[in-house]
């Protein structure tokens, strides 16, 4: 799946519609080349893209969403939200307190440094391989790049700010929701896209082990019984789920941080 | 606040005192090797006076205005607002930073950055937003109240930081060489500004320059800090009267006098050291 990133602006109509066509003609090609290749030389590995949008149209709309999809959606959402929340907690009051931020930072940098995947053997085996194991992998797996992003954040508040809030006696509670959180709000946010990008892995490696259930079992157990249309389609909602979910992430993006682009578009266009 | 009086008489009540500061000294680093930059600093403020403190930079004009507003604490010496010593940021004091770009909050509105101060007090958002609305129409700057910061200019700027001072409802306002980022025309109308507002709000203002026309156009006391460490080498009484005018007053005898008189302070102790 091809996810052309650029940043979105409001722009005019004919200039717009000449944007959609230089993201969308590559796909479109790519989509294409798939379609004809694997029609004329078709094998088990490689089932004519027909046969597998006829069995996606056939499973996925809409009976293996709601059995499949949608509770692998619901572990995802629920354990990314955990890893955001206690990430940014955590990392706001270790921005705050540069002190016990040098006495934890080294220790922090080693324990990021193991992969959410290699955790995944003590999950099963504490939680089993319901939701619980899932959820909990997930968060952890999301809540070290926010925590990390989210401490760098904080540290960087403008000190001018600090001192605005501190003579103006603005208490701890305003100063962290109108000045902390929103100066950091710009690396949360680039913590919070690499763990998003955590999140959709360790869901689909979490079902494909220890699964009994979820999009990631799914194309896990196609793929053992030989069903290999099954599996190719099981692969393409993987990536839709995965295109859908950063297009939502960018929007909400763009939203709360349309004060950083503003801000600094303008200081770019003034040589500032 | 019906006097706002340019100079006061020496009996004038305890309670019209403002700022009183005795002996301030501060040091930066360890003991050993400190690096003294106030030296026994000493001077009074009275209600509604404006009061320039001019000096070379490196006079350590910026420190004594962090110890004023409590954002520092001074190695020795009393600083006292309102009747209360200063140990931390006192109540009724605001401050105007130099740096308006980052003083201000880029992602709050106009409006916002200027109640943003007001919502720990027990205002409603209406009555916030009011109290705001005033001060932005003090400052000229009403219709820019649903603007963010980096769409004005930066006199603009400059302007929301002080109605954010204004809407503090303060006894007094710092201000940290607010016009040193501005282009000069811009600088004389916030000069004039500040004058306006003064004399509209009956407030003392304390402001910080290096820019010796700027402190005798503004004040009714020039205090001169010179020497290193600093000390306050003169305050000087400026009579130019409560109706001044960047041209008319600046071409006065007057002015020149006390541009000359100012200057010749600053330079005096620095060439006794030589």
């Amino acid at each position: 799946m091809v996810a052309p990133f650029r940043p979105h602006s409001p722009m005019r109509l004919s200039r717009r519609t000449r944007a959609v066509l230089v993201e969308v003609w590559l796909p479109i090609v790519l989509v294409g080349l798939w379609w004809v290749l694997s029609a004329r030389y078709p094998s088990i590995y490689s089932p004519p893209l027909q046969e597998i949008l006829r069995l996606f149209r056939e499973l996925w709309l809409f009976e293996h969403a709601r059995t499949d999809l949608l509770p692998s959606l619901v572990n995802l959402v629920l354990g990314y939200l955990l890893g955001l929340i206690a990430g940014v907690a955590l990392g706001t009051w270790l921005g705050l307190s540069p002190r016990l931020n040098r006495a934890l930072w080294p220790t922090l940098e080693f324990v990021r440094a193991i992969p959410g995947v290699a955790i995944l053997p003590v999950f099963v085996i504490l939680l089993g391989v319901g939701p619980a194991m899932k959820v909990s992998l997930i968060a952890v797996g999301t809540f070290w790049p926010i925590l990390l992003n989210a401490i760098d954040g904080v540290r960087s508040v403008e000190p001018t700010l600090r001192d605005v809030a501190a003579s103006f006696r603005i208490p701890l509670k305003h100063r962290l929701l109108h000045i902390v959180l929103p100066a950091a709000s710009p690396q949360i946010f680039s913590g919070a896209r690499i763990s998003l990008s955590v999140a959709v892995i360790l869901i689909v490696v979490s079902e494909m082990v220890g699964g009994n259930g979820g999009i990631g079992y799914f194309v896990r157990s196609a793929e053992r019984s030989f069903a290999i249309p099954e599996m190719w389609s099981g692969i393409i909602v993987l990536g839709l789920m995965g295109y859908v979910l950063n297009t939502l992430f960018r929007l909400l993006e763009s939203r709360v941080l349309a004060w950083h682009r503003g801000m600094t578009t303008r200081t770019q266009r003034d040589g500032r | 606040m019906n006097h706002a009086h340019a100079i006061h008489p020496a009996s004038a009540p305890a309670a019209d005192v403002v700022f009183q500061v005795e002996g301030l000294v501060h040091r930066y680093g360890s003991a050993a090797d400190a690096r003294r930059i106030l030296d026994g600093v000493q001077f009074e403020v009275r209600r509604g006076d404006f009061v320039c403190f001019v000096g070379p930079s490196g006079a350590g004009k910026s420190t004594l205005l962090r110890c004023l507003a409590g954002l520092q604490t001074p190695t020795a010496g009393q600083i006292t607002f309102n009747g209360t010593p200063v140990t931390e940021p006192p109540q009724g004091l605001a401050l105007v930073f130099q740096d308006y770009s980052r003083s201000l909050m880029p992602w709050l509105t106009v409006l916002d950055n200027v109640t943003l101060p007001l919502r720990a007090g027990s205002l409603t958002r209406r009555q916030r937003d009011e109290q705001g609305m005033v001060a932005l129409e003090e400052v000229g700057l009403a219709k820019a109240v649903s603007q963010y910061p980096w769409q004005l200019s930066g006199g603009m700027q400059q302007r929301v930081a002080i109605a954010r001072a204004l809407a503090y409802r303060p006894v007094a306002v710092l201000m940290d060489e607010p016009f040193a980022s501005v282009d000069a025309q811009t600088r004389a109308d916030l000069e004039d500004l500040m004058l306006s507002v003064r004399k509209h709000l009956g407030i003392s203002v304390l402001l910080v320059t290096h820019d010796i026309d700027e402190a005798v156009y503004l004040s009714d006391k020039v205090c001169v800090l010179s020497g290193s460490p600093a000390k306050v080498a003169a305050v000087i009484d400026v009579n130019l009267g409560s109706e001044r005018d960047q041209i008319t007053t600046k071409a006065t005898r007057e002015f020149a006098e006390l541009r000359t008189k100012v200057y010749q302070t600053i330079r005096r102790p620095a060439a006794v050291k030589q």
